[in-house]
């Protein structure tokens, strides 16, 4: 009776840890998921559009964070195949340096101009 | 047939007429009268009417369904409901460029009977570089967009409009938001007119703070229209993408905002006079540019109109010439104000809108950056990237944090030189924000450090705009509900964020579902049959956590032309949250695809834009309560 | 002196930014994956359409010859217009036809082939499309030629036509 009770008590917990996984990893398929560009319907995340193409992407996705690919790895295997576009979140590359420091750039730029023509005294 | 001809050259007319009116307009100016010329008053109402007598053509011929008409043929069918026949009017490129010139005569009309007390030569020269934005607009229209072309023979049926747009959201999203977007037009004209008669000025301030104010109010709700549709329509219950025809509404907004911030500085210490005219020439700049992006075929979007490269280069050049043009103006006549006067002393409400303007143009450049790097990279070195919202979200959010904060103080100092007074209460506030922003989301994230910093702000700035109703009562009322207004929306949406949960699963009729709330009973299906489409309408049952169960209907329509196959979701919007349910066919099964989610507070976001909206229209009537007060 | 300055960048900036906006209208704004380095094709199991038994990919491509793999459908209208160029290829002894029966059902498939005649080698079942995707096409028809070092070389979206066949015949002689 007791080992009974153990080995219920133990089901359950496996089963709760199982199904935390499950969310996070659902969370983890998602978020992939809405970074993903269809091909198809091209102005639309592979977790919006309902092609053949974008159900066969999330197939893949799903197999593939159930080996345990990690997420960088997954974005770095589609843009092998189909190239930068297909990434919604742009690479720092030698070709997005640009794009993510000019406006850093332009802020920093704007702060000091902002502190020259504030005074400081009375 | 006859008001094919009626539309047409009405067109024709409306350009004969600005030619007209700029020959009297600039006789006028010579004239030492201090009175207009009555005359002007009289041809700019004419070309109103000119061009709501072509706009009112085209949706007679939409209403007819008179395919001798190309763009009614291309955009519409005789089994439309009447109210998409006539919205159609304007959810198609030529026919909302009719919409353009409409806003552009409207406004310059209303702005000169309205201008009655203001100088003559400034009334004069706004009127004339609004007719060159006009006449642009014109010539767009009749070389390379003509709503009245004639096709023979005539078909018997049209080509039908999308489906997706046939919607009472999107019928009056594009007037509205038109109403904003081309409104700019007429604060562009004026700040280049007050520029060459050195006319920017505490007065000018007071008088353009309206046009400014009206601009803006219908600006942001247009573009909360645009996203209420795009929730309930596309996209499974996102309401912002980053498409690229979202950034180009939003562009303007964000500089607006910051100039509507700039003309309270006018108004009151005439100061920050060339951010009052750079940020004029660059809202309206924005509007020409995302006028060109999104209909020329440069960007891909599912938004985009037009694919013409031709149309495009028309626009282009006339983008540049208008920059050209203005930059010209500004450079030339703008006076440097008196030194002193534009460095603001380090803790001052001046600085503070200051501050204002640095953050929002730097929201600017990252929209604006990230819109056309793609552009800019695809032609110089061939390589085709997509700039999305993750690259949005990573450089916007962590600078919402002291954004926030200083809108939290900025309205607390005052004019000049200030001391931050009553700093316990802003400690305190602070302390609580955070200690309450920790306990509620310290089990709802896993990013909790980033999450508990960015709440915190913008509950601080809730709290503080709160107890501003108490304190300044109707002091300055519309800029509290505003700031409170936005503290709600930032509040909404990172909780929505949060608590947002989605179930997909297939399911099949008479079967039911159980997920760790509740569960969903999948009772029937029906079809229906409409005018011009077919339905499959699901019945659903949903019960939740607490033991309600509540209806939901998505729908499967199949329209008749074009042959296009939609989604219809069904949302149950309560204030605490959104349930949303939409289903899709699972190809050759008895199965459906369904998800559902759970939206809570989504409502609360459309609300905190409405009292955004608000506290734009109670500063409209400003004037007029504080009189009476 | 400042001003001009400040002038002179401004101009600069306009007339490079209006160039670029004039050369990006000419420019598609639909996205095709193009081949920019020659990869080498996918390691992967799959079915085989006749047997029905499971067949690794390095027997499917063993032989020192080029291969044209070519994804295709039923349902898919293109997928009829492009066949006759298909059989024509079939009958070059430099290079071998493998078909991606992509999402199909396979008694419309075998009547396909049935009808319009049979130009692979040996045809593979690709039922949920991952195979496809293993390749980069992301769609139907899609052809793709690989050489004898078993690296794909050339890519073509969408059915074929008299000059792709040429070409083909031109890089497998």
């Amino acid at each position: 009776m007791k080992f009974l009770k153990i080995f219920i008590i133990i089901l359950l917990f496996t089963g709760f840890s199982q199904l935390r996984s499950d969310e996070k990893n659902n969370e983890l398929k998602n978020k992939i998921l809405k970074n993903i560009r269809c091909l198809i319907c091209q102005g639309q995340s592979v977790y919006d559009s309902e092609s053949d193409f974008a159900a066969s992407i999330k197939l893949i996705v799903d197999r593939k964070i159930n080996e345990g690919m990690k997420e960088e790895s997954i974005y770095e295997f589609l843009r092998d195949k189909y190239g930068d576009w297909i990434i919604y979140d742009p690479k720092i590359s030698k070709n997005t340096y640009v794009l993510w420091l000019l406006p850093l750039l332009l802020f920093f730029a704007g702060g000091a101009i902002i502190l020259k023509k504030t005074n400081l005294k009375k | 047939m006859f008001a094919n001809q009626i539309g047409y050259y009405s067109l024709i007319l409306g350009l004969l007429l600005s030619f007209l009116l700029c020959g009297v307009s600039i006789k006028d100016f010579k004239n030492s009268s201090k009175y207009i010329n009555q005359n002007i008053l009289f041809l700019s109402f004419l070309q109103l009417t000119l061009v709501i007598v072509s706009f009112l053509s085209l949706i007679w011929s939409f209403i007819k369904s008179d395919f001798s008409n190309e763009t009614v043929f291309n955009n519409s069918h005789t089994t439309k409901p009447l109210f998409y026949k006539i919205s159609g009017t304007w959810g198609n490129h030529e026919g909302s460029l009719l919409l353009w010139l409409l806003v552009l005569t409207l406004f310059i009309f209303i702005f000169l009977i309205k201008s009655r007390e203001q100088p003559k030569k400034y009334k004069i020269l706004t009127l004339l570089f609004q007719q060159i934005i006009i006449i642009g607009f014109f010539l767009f229209v009749l070389m390379t967009s003509n709503p009245f072309n004639y096709l023979f023979p005539i078909p018997t049926e049209g080509l039908g409009l999308n489906p997706i747009l046939q919607d009472p959201a999107l019928a009056i999203h594009p007037p509205i938001l038109y109403l904003g977007y081309v409104g700019t037009s007429i604060i562009f004209s004026s700040s280049l007119a007050a520029v060459t008669q050195n006319y920017v000025s505490k007065e000018w301030g007071q008088h353009i703070k309206k046009w400014v104010l009206i601009s803006w109010i219908f600006l942001t709700i247009g573009i909360m229209l645009g996203s209420i549709w795009a929730y309930y329509e596309l996209g499974w219950g996102g309401f912002w993408f980053w498409d690229p025809v979202e950034n180009v509404s939003l562009m303007p907004w964000l500089t607006l905002t910051a100039l509507l911030h700039c003309i309270v500085v006018l108004e009151r210490r005439a100061s920050l006079t060339s951010w009052v005219v750079i940020l004029s020439i660059t809202t309206f700049t924005l509007s020409m540019c995302g006028t060109f992006l999104v209909r020329s075929g440069i960007l891909n979007s599912v938004h985009t109109f037009a694919n013409d490269p031709a149309r495009g280069i028309f626009i282009l050049i006339f983008l540049f010439i208008l920059i050209v043009l203005s930059l010209g103006v500004f450079f030339l006549f703008h006076k440097e104000n008196n030194k002193n006067l534009n460095n603001f002393f380090w803790l001052s409400k001046e600085t503070s809108i200051l501050i204002n303007n640095w953050f929002m143009m730097y929201f600017l450049s990252v929209v604006l950056i990230g819109t056309v790097y793609p552009i800019f990279l695809d032609v110089i070195s061939g390589h085709k990237i997509s700039v999305g919202p993750p690259f949005y979200q990573k450089l916007i959010v962590p600078f919402l944090v002291p954004f926030l904060l200083f809108m939290s103080l900025g309205p607390r100092l005052k004019w000049i030189k200030s001391k931050i007074e009553n700093k316990k209460t802003i400690i305190i506030t602070f302390i609580i924000s955070v200690m309450l922003t920790f306990f509620i989301i310290k089990n709802l994230t896993t990013d909790l450090l980033f999450y508990t910093v960015l709440v915190s702000a913008a509950f601080f700035l809730f709290f503080t705009t709160l107890k501003e109703f108490f304190v300044k009562r109707f002091n300055n009322i519309s800029q509290t509900v505003a700031h409170f207004g936005f503290s709600l929306l930032i509040l909404s949406i990172l909780f929505n964020n949060f608590l947002s949960s989605e179930i997909i699963t297939n399911i099949k009729i008479g079967e039911k579902y159980s997920y760790n709330k509740g569960e969903i009973f999948f009772k029937k299906i029906e079809e229906r049959k409409e005018s011009n489409f077919n339905s499959i309408i699901a019945y659903f049952e949903i019960k939740d956590g607490n033991g309600k169960t509540v209806e939901l209907k998505p729908e499967i329509r199949i329209y008749n032309q074009p042959i296009i196959i939609t989604s219809e979701a069904d949302i149950k919007t309560t204030l605490l949250e959104d349930k949303f349910l939409v289903m899709n066919l699972v190809k050759g099964n008895e199965y459906f695809n369904i998800r559902y989610q759970i939206k809570p507070f989504m409502i609360w976001i459309w609300i905190s834009v409405l009292l955004l909206s608000l506290g734009g229209l109670m500063n409209l009537f400003k004037r007029r309560y504080e009189k009476e007060v | 002196m400042k001003k001009k300055f400040n002038l002179f960048i401004i101009i600069i900036f306009l007339s490079f930014s209006f160039v670029i906006f004039y050369k990006g209208l000419n420019n598609s704004n639909t996205y095709t994956p193009q081949i920019i380095d020659k990869k080498n094709i996918p390691i992967f199991k799959a079915k085989d359409f006749n047997s029905s038994a499971y067949v690794d990919s390095e027997k499917i491509f063993k032989e020192d010859i080029f291969y044209v793999v070519n994804i295709w459908a039923s349902w898919c209208v293109p997928c009829r217009i492009e066949h006759p160029l298909l059989m024509e290829l079939s009958k070059i002894q430099s290079l071998k036809l493998i078909g991606f029966n992509y999402r199909d059902n396979q008694i419309n498939a075998k009547n396909f082939i049935i009808e319009f005649g049979n130009p692979y080698s040996k045809i593979l079942i690709d039922n949920d499309g991952i195979l496809a995707i293993e390749f980069g096409a992301y769609g139907v028809p899609e052809t793709f030629v690989i050489d004898k070092n078993k690296k794909i070389i050339r890519k073509f979206v969408g059915p074929l036509n008299q000059e792709i066949v040429d070409e083909i015949k031109l890089i497998v002689k």
